[in-house]
Formats: C-alpha cells, structure tokens, sequence
C-alpha cells in the first residue's frame, strides 16, 4: 500500500509541476499582458514602462520560475486591478465555490444514487426507464439555461428562492442544483451498472441463501461493494464542478472563484486569472490522488497492477 | 427434396450481419428520433437563406421586441416576434444552427484527430509511449476546460476559428482515453497477431487492422464530444467570450435576452430550447450507435 501511495504521490507532483508550466505559457503565449495591462489607449512607452515595472521583459522561463517557487510559498503575485496580494482576493472568494461544490455533488449524489439504485432493482420496467430518460434530458440541458429557466419560474414567478447573492442557504439551492445535476447521469449510470453486476453475484446469493434480509443484503453487501466506482467518479466530477462554476457564479452573482476568474478574465488581471486556474488544477489533482488512494485500500487488487 | 427446398430457403431467408445491424438501427427508438431531428436541423442550416423569412442582421428599432405568435402584441410578419434591436427572431434562430453544427462538427473533427492518434498510439505500443501520453491525459484533465477556453478567448480575440480552436485543442481527452483502452483490447486479437506475423508495417496494422475495429467507440465519442462542444460554445459565448455580436450564436441569443426575461422570458426560452433539443437529438444519435452496434454490451 505504501509503495503505491508513493507512487501516485509523485505523479500527482508531476501533473501539477506539468500542469502549472502549460497554463502559465498557454495564457503568456496567447495574448501581451503589458498590452493587456495599460489599456487601449496606451503609448509604446507606456507599455513598455509596465513590462519594466512586473519584470514582463525577463525571459519566460526566468519568469515561470519566479511565479511557480513564489506560488509554492502561497504568494502568487500582485493582483494588476486590486493592487493587492493575488492570495489575499483569492482567500474572500474560495470559501463560496467550496460550498457550492459540495452542495452541487452532494444533490447529484442525493438524486442519482437512489435512481440508480432503484433502477438495478427493477431493471426494465418503468421505473428503470424513468431514470434512463431523467439522465437523457439532464445530459442535453445547456448549464446556463438551466439556471435562467430556473431563476424565471422558482425566483420571479413563484418567489420561492433569492436569485442573487450568497448570504443566507437559500441563495445557495438554485446555483447547487443547476450545478449539480450534470453530474448526475453518469453517477446514476455507473451506481445502476455496478448494482446490476453485484446483485447477480455469487456473494449476493450466499447472502440471500443464508435467509438475510433484503435490506442488509442490499444496503450491506450489494451498495458497499457497488459504491467503489462511484466514489471516484465523485471525486472526478466535484474537480469539473469546482471548474465549471464560473457559470453557475455568474448567473447567480455568487462571489466565489468562478466569478472571480470571469471578472478577472474581462479586466485582463492574469495575474488572479493565473492563480485560480492552477489551484482549480490542484484540487483536482488532489481530488482524483484522494478517490486512487481509497480505492486502493478498498480494493487491494488496486495496489498490485 | 422438400426438406432441402424448405431448408435452402431457410437458409436464404437468414439475414446477413449488415442487415440484422440496419433492422436494429431501424428499431431503435433513440437513433431514429435523434437521426431525424439532426437531419431536420442540418436541412434547417443548409437552406437558411431559403427558409429565412427575414435577414437576420437586418435593424430595424422601429419594430423591437414584437411577440411571437401567441402573444399579445405579435406580429404576421414576425412569426416569433424580434428582439430587443427589431431583428428578425425566427430567422436569427435558423442561422444561429449554422454556428452550432459549424463549431460543434469542426471542434469535433479537430479534438477527434489529435485523441484518436494520442489514444491508439498508446494503447497500440504500450510501454513508456503508453506512460506518456497517459501523463499528458491526466494533466489535460486537471485543467478547468472553461476557465482556460475564457482566458485564452478573451487574449486572443473571440471569433468563429478561435472558438473552433480552442475548443478543438481541449476537448480530445475521452477520445484519447476510450480509444487507448479499445486499442489494448484490439491488440491482443488474433488478427493483429496474423497481420505482424504477415509483415504488414505497423502504419498499415493502425489503419487497417485496429481503427475499423475501434471504429464504433470512435462514434460514439464523436457524437457526445460533438454535443460537449455545442455546449461549450453556448456557455462561452453566453459569457461574452465566445462567438462575438452580431453572430446568431443561440448562446449569444440568450445572453443578450437575459436582460429583459422577466418581462419576455420568450427571448430566452427559444434559443434555449433550440440548443437542447439539437444536443439532445446528437446525444440519443450516439447512445443509440452504441447500443445498435454493441448489442452484447446491452444491460
């Protein structure tokens, strides 16, 4: 087990040093940032002055180097609209996108478990069928649409929900579910294959042979054993949704990271844009080393191959 | 000699593989209702200065915000009203497919190319090639797909080719994954073994031996990255950094709807509704090529 953790370990290092190199490059390369920084009707001198002043005008990889051992200490540079530490923007906004993460998986895991479950269970008839056009339609909904369908009728004609903000729980249901549910699918698919192959199983059987009741047998061998997949799956899709949410943010003018970035994007300040995008990296990469590291304890076929 | 008549047209009437493959594919619910939607919107797109009653670039404030059909205040000459700059709603909506299918099949296409020869290379030879390119798979899969597609779009210039681009370079990850794992499959099979033993060159065992035989999983990863692009453009152009005005990106359509929904939701309900049942007629398209053509797979 140790061996293996070591071994994902470093290549959890790898991606991120990897990662970090292509998306500093991928948003140097694309643009001029001085450009970008003293505005439209800036003069040659002027730009020039700005490379000078955020030492644009050192070769990229001295540069790199610069950023990635400072963003090690925590310190990503200064942000060109706040005029203050990138870190310190980034810390008021993350707690909001965290929320919303967990809320977005936990209501794709509170909808699609159940479904999938229920669906193995009682394979082709319509319950089954009910959850296959469910994770149809879901798939097809564009993420944005969702949302402003869902502002019209919960928040203007029913006024049931807030359609703005982050104060209260209430502002943080609509943007959850429009967040969540994209995710639903592939999790509902996954639990009602993996149920469908425990419950023919031999072990399932001894159970129900020895006179188990059909609870235990579901909830204590069957779930239990079909749940591994889903819980990396989980992992997976909690790194899309914390990525994704610059939609969702928007929309609903929750001031978490995704509309930090958006805002950032619009204003050219790369120095934030740059900063969110690497530790939205790093949470996936942390993440998915998490769901490999559990199922390898889990399931100790895992560890040999 | 009867028994041999009867068994000689039992044996006629036996249907061949292709055509058990064409019966499926007719019978199968999804394909054929996402086959026809499909074609009714390509038709849509193909012949949208035909179809088009109107330009859809064509100003004119004197006739804004005029109702669809069953509204209130709606206009004969605007089946489903104008929007906010008296433009032509219905024709805006039938030139806005154009831009769909246009970056959905050319992102498709691009990302398709670059995942295939990323995914059948590693999963063909193995080994430290394999390694690499897994590394490179994980490493596009940590990056946040919109927020490097906005960053990138905002520096560059929002436009048709850049979106197509972007998107292109971005989206081969699952045709990478899918088919390096149908690949390792593919290559343990006895014919490959016939084709190296034969001296065929490994180009040639690529093309001829493994791809047709990856050929169905390539599909049906076409179809969904096809409708993930649709997606994306929509979301991108949504947010401003997309497709740019005055585009009849169904995306853009909404953005610029959104700010009078509450007053006329109908502005953004329709774009809306014209992207889900596209993406969702390629999506039935693809689920149902998977089914048809791996019946045994079927659960």
């Amino acid at each position: 087990m140790l061996a293996y953790a070591v071994k994902r370990l470093l290549l959890a290092l790898l991606v991120a040093i990897a990662v970090s190199v292509l998306s500093f490059m991928l948003l140097r390369i694309s643009g001029d940032v001085a450009t970008a920084i003293a505005g439209e009707s800036a003069t040659s001198a002027d730009i020039e002055q700005v490379r000078e002043m955020y030492g644009l005008n050192r070769p990229l990889i001295v540069q790199y180097g610069d950023w990635a051992l400072g963003a090690l200490r925590g310190d990503f540079g200064e942000s060109f609209y706040f005029k203050t530490p990138v870190t310190s923007v980034i810390r008021t906004h993350i707690a909001v996108t965290v929320i919303l993460g967990a809320c977005g998986l936990g209501f794709a895991l509170v909808l699609s478990i159940p479904l999938g479950v229920l669906a193995a269970l009682r394979p082709n008839t319509w319950l089954d069928r009910l959850a296959l056009t469910i994770s149809v339609l879901g798939q097809a909904l564009p993420t944005f649409w969702f949302a402003l369908m869902m502002i019209i009728f919960f928040g203007v004609m029913l006024r049931w929900l807030p359609i703005t903000g982050s104060s209260t729980w209430k502002h943080f249901v609509m943007p959850s579910v429009a967040l969540g549910y994209y995710a639903t699918p592939a999790i509902m698919r996954l639990t009602r294959t993996g149920m469908l192959d425990v419950m023919s199983s031999d072990y399932i059987r001894t159970a129900r042979a020895k006179g188990l009741r059909t609870g235990a047998v579901l909830f204590k061998h069957a779930l239990r054993n079909a749940i591994i997949p889903v819980v990396s799956l989980s992992a997976v899709q909690l790194g899309f949704m914390l990525g994704g949410s610059v939609v969702i943010e928007t929309i609903f003018a929750l001031h978490g990271l995704g509309f930090l970035a958006w805002e950032s994007i619009t204003r050219s300040d790369v120095a934030v844009v740059q900063a969110i995008v690497l530790i939205l990296a790093c949470f996936y990469i942390v993440l998915t080393l998490l769901a490999d590291l559990l199922n390898a304890y889990l399931d100790p076929r895992i560890r040999v191959a | 000699m009867l028994a041999d008549k009867a068994a000689l047209e039992e044996q006629v009437l036996e249907p061949s593989p292709g055509q058990l493959l064409l019966r499926r594919t007719f019978g199968h619910h999804g394909v054929t209702i996402g086959a026809t939607v499909l074609l009714a919107i390509i038709l849509m797109a193909v012949l949208a200065p035909v179809l088009a009653p109107h330009d859809p670039y064509h100003q004119d404030l004197t006739r804004r915000m005029i109702g669809p059909f069953w509204h209130a205040k709606h206009s004969a000459a605007h089946l489903l009203g104008t929007d906010n700059l008296g433009r032509d709603f219905l024709s805006r909506l039938i030139y806005g497919s154009r831009i769909s299918l246009a970056i959905g099949f050319s992102a498709m296409l691009m990302s398709g190319i670059i995942g295939s020869l990323l995914g059948i290379t590693a999963g063909y030879f193995g080994g430290r090639v394999d390694m690499a390119i897994t590394f490179f798979i994980t490493m596009r899969l940590s990056l946040p797909v919109i927020l490097v597609a906005l960053a990138v779009v905002a520096l560059v210039g929002g436009s048709l080719t850049v979106v197509i681009l972007v998107l292109g370079s971005l989206l081969w990850d699952r045709f990478a994954v899918v088919l390096r794992s149908a690949t390792q499959q593919a290559r343990n099979m006895d014919y490959v073994a016939a084709a190296q033993a034969a001296g065929c060159s490994t180009p040639r065992i690529l093309f001829s031996e493994i791809l047709p035989n990856v050929l169905n999983q390539l599909i049906v990863v076409a179809t969904l990255e096809m409708a993930h692009a649709i997606l994306l453009e929509a979301a991108l152009s949504f947010l401003g950094l997309g497709v740019q005005p005055p585009l009849p990106s169904w995306g853009l359509m909404v953005a610029e709807g959104k700010t009078f929904m509450f007053f006329d939701p109908w502005l953004i309900t329709m774009p809306g509704l014209a992207l889900f049942m596209l993406v969702l007629a390629i999506n039935l398209l693809g689920d149902g090529v998977r089914d048809v053509t791996a019946p045994e797979n079927r659960n």
